[in-house]
């Protein structure tokens, strides 16, 4: 595959791995056609380009699919080397760190956003804010340690625990909202905090990110999607 | 090699100075290597393979069962969890990036772990996640306290798994002996690291999972990958984790927590 091949990327405006390439092409200044997927149906391209987990996002480079969001940003990062920032640090330990928090994030934060996005108890909203605080209390600390007083995790351009992390800001910001709960806490979080503002207003992210109250209002068809699909809940 | 080397003369002013203001430079293949684990975990199992790929010996720091060190704790306070791999003094943790890291800064020793071209890094990166995400989960009803309902449906989705691992075997290997081709790499290591419990599960539930008919290409392969060099010694045998098995659900029974 070479950097002038055809590229299209099958996702969602909605969806927060979706956003993860798309901010990465925008720190590379790769264009490529967005193709979005309907509400409640998966393309025939989705289920032939990802047949094993049959989700988006799907980048497909000259005909050949690449899955998995944070797979697909490091293979942007490769592909395009030479424009943009490199997203991911040269130094392998830097790079072992910055893949460490990447992971960490996927592991404790989306699941902590679908009580949110489906029927639960306010029992199990509860907990996920627990979980979400507690998690966000750690990247702090990964923040203040990573940044060394740059503006991003990566220092002075967003890099991959930035993308990792930031494409999750609309749906935390929606979460706030819809629990009544302040997560990006300026006394708590001072850093990440400031760090979500700084990402939210960037060339990179900007037209990404979803706005709040649209997350808020998309949360609603999500969850009575989920009641009329009545499996028992997970 | 794309990690830093220290200039001749950064190394000549150094040379005298005390350990501790060598934190801050690039860690260099010839470091103090050492790898906190034990003997039944697949996680950390897959290091140990990367390392024999690469001829390189490190200390083996092996854990107490039922209690964690001072330096796990300290290595890894955010999990609590091993692989921890400790170069030079400085941690890194999660068994993948582990393997990922071993292969960059000895990227001259041995073969490549992870392919060059970028599409089949990314296709290698997939397939582990898969592992990742689909196998390792389902062993928990074999470890603790499960009826046999959990148990059934742990084997169905075991089963499943290795159904798509075939074909993505029968894709990436092209015909060769590994997924990687002709030596051992990325996603055999990630896979492979699990068949001496895939095996323990084959006795604890009585059922066969690398079944010849159903799935003959990662039957052979995993016979092949048990008796490489690079795995000779790491694997343990079923037996020994069908007894450890036994130890870890008495641990699970008396903590006397719910089963999740």
């Amino acid at each position: 595959m070479a950097a002038g091949d055809e590229l299209k990327l099958i996702g969602t405006w909605a969806s927060p791995f979706v956003a993860r390439p798309r901010i990465a092409f925008n720190l590379k200044g790769i264009q490529y056609e967005f193709l979005q997927e309907e509400f409640g149906k998966k393309s025939d391209l989705l289920l032939k380009s990802n047949p094993v987990q049959k989700k988006i996002p799907v980048l497909i480079h000259g005909g050949k699919p690449v899955c998995e969001s944070l797979i697909i940003v490091e293979y942007i990062d490769q592909i395009w080397s030479s424009s943009g920032p490199s997203i991911l640090p040269t130094d392998p330990y830097d790079r072992a760190v910055a893949r460490f928090w990447a992971a960490y994030v996927d592991d404790k934060l989306p699941l902590q956003i679908r009580p949110f996005i489906r029927e639960a108890d306010e029992a199990a909203k509860a907990q996920a804010i627990e979980q979400i605080v507690a998690a966000l209390q750690h990247l702090e600390e990964a923040f203040e340690k990573c940044s060394k007083g740059k503006s991003f995790f990566a220092g002075d351009s967003i890099g991959f625990v930035d993308i990792a992390l930031g494409s999750l800001i609309g749906w935390l910001r929606a979460v706030e909202v819809l629990a009544g709960v302040k997560l990006f806490d300026e006394e708590r979080i001072p850093g990440l905090a400031k760090w979500a503002e700084r990402f939210c207003s960037s060339d990179a992210a900007l037209g990404i990110m979803p706005e709040t109250a649209e997350l808020v209002e998309f949360s609603k068809a999500l969850r009575d999607a989920s009641r009329a699909a009545a499996p028992p809940s997970n």
